[in-house]
């Protein structure tokens, strides 16, 4: 019999195991903090040339290129968290800890959601130091902004995070992540509005606009940028929330030994 | 939870915005017409047709009209402030671009671009009064608030020129930088500022002996230096600030006037031409060509609260209380 306490406890237990395995990977630590600000400081830097961005929703003036993609950095380092931390199943599967925890009475919904809503709760504190140290670069949303952007930020992270637990219920091995790079995670954060407006990507090539918007990654950058300017982006909040359910039902299906992804493998 | 308190926050900043008076009136130089913007919902809350190619513009002394240039009809339209429409006009001479109204507010000074004129207009019996020759393209006027001097700067021939109000004589004419656009005696009656387009720099004269005291060089990190044009500015009351337009660089510069060195700067619309002070001066409003909109900038936070659409090629802007 499950009870909340029970859920609370492993919640906890699952959290604590994530904020150590983050602490102790100090590497990927640092680097979840120096991606996004290599990308304020250099990429940003060549188009700050640019004579100022027109001025589309939040914004309400002109803004720089480096205010523009601030929120879709952030986003960034929640999709390749995500995807790490997902990915990071496989060989949780494969060392047999993953097992163990999915052998607990508690249903296995529970336990994968556990797992991803505490992979991004130690994630949160990493993007907001992001998000302030974006402040030297003039990137200076109102402060009520960074407290609205906190469940866009739970929101986007846990939506990423069920995609990468997808994927990772596909995945036999972890050698494949180089694989997930090129074809999941690259395609999701460029073909995105994370480093362009949709406009601009629409006048590009119909095409790529139309990937664009409909690029869940997208939706999480624009959830984000929205609540930054205390505003909702509602049709994003709709295609986010509806993501992280057909991921995160899709997940749960492909876990289950007996009709999942598994069924068809060799263990 | 989040809804809440972003209404707050709304709520909060309506209130907080909700005594603010000003009216902003934009000249839309292709468009023929002025946008009239409310300062408290930063919304066009009317549009006021009016001769062809308004630039210039000002507040008549008594706040009850609005005297706007309209170059290709050769003439400054009187919009009726109360009616928002044009209720009459003034003679100008042809093609007038900007004017001043002298501190007696009996005489207007008019810049005729095409005939390298000064035109002074006599404001109650509607007659051009006087004219006084001056150098190529006449654009930027000015007149003292002592009433004793005027200001006229003559883009191709790159002077200052500096008439006297009463005998309408030139007393003195200072070579400045290329093409200048705008000039301005200082609050205090001590200095003239000039602004020039090509050169992208303001220089200070003493008003006294005519001899450059300073200059202010602009830069903005990013945009080649050929884009970075002084043109419109405008001083605090208290001469400690300035804020220079800086044309297609699409910045406006905050300026300290005691080290002529420049402390801010805004990113603008595209093509900023003029700028205008709110007046409690919290605010600095500016009129951006290429992009046909204003952008409202809160100088007290120091940051850009909104731009707002108006017509095609915004030109000059005013503030009334």
């Amino acid at each position: 019999m499950t009870t909340p306490f029970h859920c609370a406890r492993a919640f906890m237990g699952i959290l604590r195991r994530e904020g150590l395995r983050m602490l102790r990977q100090r590497g990927r630590l640092v680097s979840a903090l120096i991606r996004p600000l290599v990308w304020l400081a250099i990429f940003a830097a060549g188009f700050r040339a640019v004579l100022g961005l027109s001025p589309t929703p939040p914004y309400r003036s002109y803004i720089l290129y480096e205010t523009y993609i601030a929120p879709g950095l952030a986003g960034m380092m929640l999709l390749f968290h995500g995807m790490q931390s997902s990915l990071s199943m496989v060989y949780d599967r494969e060392m047999g800890s993953m097992r163990l925890l999915l052998t607990s009475p508690l249903p296995r919904w529970f336990v994968l959601l556990a797992r991803l809503l505490a992979s991004v709760v130690v994630v949160l504190p990493v993007v907001y130091v992001f998000l302030f140290l974006a402040r030297l670069w003039d990137v200076r949303p109102p402060a009520l902004g960074y407290v609205a952007a906190l469940p866009a930020l739970i929101l986007a992270g846990t939506m990423l995070g069920a995609l990468g637990l997808l994927i990772s219920s596909l995945i036999r091995q972890l050698e494949n992540f180089a694989g997930v790079m090129n074809f999941v995670i690259f395609p999701l954060f460029f073909a995105s509005t994370a480093l362009y407006p949709l406009w601009k990507l629409d006048d590009a090539n119909a095409w790529l606009g139309w990937i664009a918007a409909t690029n869940p990654f997208s939706h999480a950058v624009e959830l984000i940028r929205f609540a930054l300017y205390c505003q909702v982006n509602w049709p994003s909040l709709a295609v986010v929330s509806g993501a992280l359910i057909v991921f995160q039902g899709l997940a749960t299906w492909g876990y289950n030994p007996g009709r999942g992804f598994w069924k068809r493998r060799d263990f | 939870m989040q809804t809440l308190r972003c209404g707050l926050f709304l709520i909060l900043v309506l209130v907080a915005r909700a005594g603010r008076a000003d009216t902003i009136y934009v000249s839309n130089e292709q468009d023929n017409t002025v946008s009239v913007v409310d300062g408290a919902s930063l919304a066009v809350t009317k549009t006021i047709p009016v001769g062809r190619r308004p630039r210039g513009l000002e507040i008549s002394r008594d706040g009850h009209s609005l005297l706007v240039a309209v170059g290709d009809d050769d003439r400054i339209d009187v919009v009726d402030l109360t009616s928002g429409s044009v209720a009459g006009s003034l003679p100008s001479g042809a093609d007038p671009e900007v004017f001043a109204t002298h501190p007696d507010g009996r005489r207007l000074f008019v810049a005729n671009e095409n005939d390298n004129l000064v035109s002074v207009v006599d404001i109650g019996s509607r007659r051009v009064t006087a004219e006084v020759p001056v150098g190529v393209e006449p654009e930027g006027i000015a007149v003292s608030t002592d009433g004793k001097t005027v200001l006229c700067t003559s883009e191709t021939t790159s002077m200052v020129h500096i008439i006297d109000a009463e005998t309408l004589e030139l007393t003195d004419n200072l070579l400045v930088d290329t093409r200048p656009r705008w000039a301005a005696v200082s609050p205090d009656g001590r200095q003239i500022w000039v602004s020039s387009e090509i050169r992208g720099t303001v220089t200070v004269f003493d008003r006294s002996s005519g001899l450059e005291t300073g200059k202010i060089e602009f830069s903005v990190p990013g945009v080649e230096q050929e884009l970075v044009q002084a043109v419109g500015f405008v001083l605090t009351r208290d001469g400690s600030r300035a804020y220079v337009a800086l044309g297609p660089s699409n910045r406006v510069a905050e300026v300290d006037v005691r080290t002529l060195t420049v402390r801010k700067l805004f990113l603008v619309g595209q093509r900023v031409w003029h700028v205008a002070l709110s007046p409690d001066e919290s605010r600095l409003y500016t009129a951006n060509g290429n992009s046909s909109d204003m952008t409202v900038i809160d100088l007290r936070n120091e940051e850009v609260l909104k731009s707002v659409g108006v017509g095609r090629g915004p030109w000059g802007v005013v503030v009334a209380p």
